[in-house]
């Protein structure tokens, strides 16, 4: 066997046996204690519920997954261009960032409410601002930190090169943001499948994976809810996984492994 | 022709303020071209300073600084000199070719040519086989040889290093000492050197300028005259012991206070 197929088990292998026996032990104390199904369900039979109901769990998926969607992108693009405006502009670093971070200390999740008064009952567009808003604030802090702290000796270096600002932007300043970008876009993914469900606990259309849990709640359909669970987990799990791998086709040299001496 | 030309040069930091620090008083210093002269001194010194007012990165607050027989300035924007820190600067997104061809890419190089050229720079620094590798698969020397080919590759007529070798280990360091000299020597490269250490002042310069702190100035210049080409037996020549033991008392002379603080001018 390959040292790599090696190493590929050694990572891979005790997270695997370790899921697999928190799920055996979910499933004896369920049994062994003869827990009642409103408390807490059987993995079982939350997996029986979860093929029993999948064209209802993709569907419900599909909704949230696209709002998280929209947002995500949305979000990502508004935080780079408003990171750029901001390595560019000193006085727009200090009018915002104050604001940034005042707005960062509103429960977030409120504004879906006065939103959903906004906009038609059955409209999805106050979820994906939601979603954009919060992926927005982490693609913008961890961009405009990319953009402007850049090793000393790098801009330097450009200077004795006769580099104007704009040859700097492109050269120095946006591909140190690279790893930064995919960094937040790593912790946005995820982020943004959980806004969407969030956002859907404040009304609106009872479409989404988030409605369908907490109605299957009120309807003491325990293991349906956690079937929907699952459907939230593998929605959000897929997210971060694409982005990881979009991290690795763009980073050159495969994972960016960076040596901070010149930090 | 000189290749640097340095009269009554003085900078301060924070001038007029209430924390103004002379970094240089009075400096004047020619050297001629294809000359090596090491700047040495204490921290505080205002050598990387005066490198620095050399490459332009830094203005003068007063006195009068020529390159390649032109301004400052001017020499920076011609790319006339190429420019190697203790930090290799190399850019981790980049292979160890395109480090190589960024001062040709920002000179309008067409590709060609650019390759050309940085396999001739990785020849000469002997690390052809490592073109396609990033710096981070690379030791500290093998990414210092780098930044040095990157600092040849326009064919400047001056080298300009602060402490390049600084954070290497002896071994190393004597043997990039010799590598520097004989790429110098193979091109007539003109080069300023800043530097702590004594031994490797005297070893690459034809003459050591010692610097003393607290306002910066040159205290006293030693000629390091070595005969013939300069290898591993000059290390155990007398000529290079006495010019180590002149380098010293010169800086013996020189004043080394507990509060002296080296200048952070980047």
């Amino acid at each position: 066997m390959s040292s790599r197929s090696l190493s590929v088990i050694r990572s891979v292998l005790p997270p695997a046996v370790f899921g697999v026996a928190f799920i055996a032990a979910w499933e004896l104390v369920v049994k062994g204690f003869n827990l009642k199904p409103y408390f807490l369900a059987p993995p079982s039979k939350i997996g029986q519920k979860f093929t029993e109901n999948i064209d209802l769990v993709w569907g419900a998926a599909k909704v949230s997954g696209t709002n998280a969607l929209i947002g995500l992108l949305l979000g990502a693009f508004f935080g780079m261009a408003m990171s750029f405006a901001l390595s560019r502009f000193k006085f727009l670093n200090n009018l915002i960032t104050p604001l940034a971070i005042a707005l960062n200390a509103v429960p977030i999740f409120v504004l879906v409410a006065v939103l959903n008064n906004m906009f038609a009952i059955t409209s999805e567009v106050p979820r994906r601002i939601m979603v954009t808003l919060v992926v927005y604030f982490i693609v913008l802090v961890n961009v405009a930190k990319g953009l402007t702290q850049v090793s000393a000796t790098h801009v330097e270096l450009m200077k004795s090169y006769a580099a104007s600002d704009t040859q700097i932007l492109r050269k120095v300043r946006i591909p140190n943001a690279v790893p930064y970008l995919f960094t937040a876009l790593k912790i946005s993914a995820p982020a943004s499948v959980i806004t969407a469900f969030v956002s859907e606990y404040f009304g609106g259309s009872q479409n989404g994976l988030g409605s369908r849990i907490t109605s299957n709640i009120a309807n003491s359909k325990n293991a349906v809810a956690w079937a929907y669970v699952l459907g939230a987990c593998l929605l959000g799990l897929s997210f971060y996984v694409i982005s990881s791998l979009l991290e690795g086709v763009a980073t050159p040299g495969g994972r960016a492994k960076r040596t901070r001496e010149d930090r | 022709m000189s290749a640097v030309e340095i009269t009554n040069i003085s900078k301060a930091f924070n001038l007029g303020t209430s924390n103004q620090v002379d970094a240089l008083t009075d400096i004047n210093l020619s050297i001629a071209s294809g000359e090596f002269v090491s700047l040495i001194g204490p921290s505080g010194c205002g050598k990387s300073t005066l490198l620095r007012l050399i490459a332009n990165l830094l203005e003068p607050t007063s006195g009068e600084l020529v390159v390649n027989g032109k301004s400052a300035k001017q020499a920076r924007l011609d790319q006339d000199y190429g420019m190697a820190f203790q930090q290799s600067g190399l850019f981790e997104w980049r292979t160890v070719a395109k480090n190589i061809e960024l001062p040709l890419e920002l000179k309008g190089w067409d590709k060609t040519k650019r390759q050309a050229r940085a396999t001739e720079m990785l020849e000469l620094v002997k690390l052809s086989d490592f073109a396609n590798h990033f710096p981070w698969q690379l030791s500290g020397g093998m990414q210092q040889r780098v930044a040095i080919a990157r600092a040849l590759a326009v064919h400047p007529s001056l080298l300009l290093m602060d402490e390049p070798f600084g954070a290497l280990d002896e071994m190393t360091r004597e043997h990039m000492q010799s590598e520097l000299l004989s790429i110098c020597r193979a091109s007539g490269t003109t080069v300023v050197f800043v530097t702590h250490s004594i031994p490797e002042a005297v070893y690459l310069s034809n003459r050591v300028v010692v610097m003393s702190p607290r306002p910066g100035r040159v205290t006293q210049i030693v000629d390091v005259s070595i005969e013939g080409e300069r290898n591993d037996a000059t290390r155990d020549n007398t000529v290079f012991f006495k010019g180590i033991t002149a380098v010293r008392e010169a800086l013996r002379g020189v004043r080394i206070s507990d509060d002296v603080r080296g200048i952070e001018d980047r």
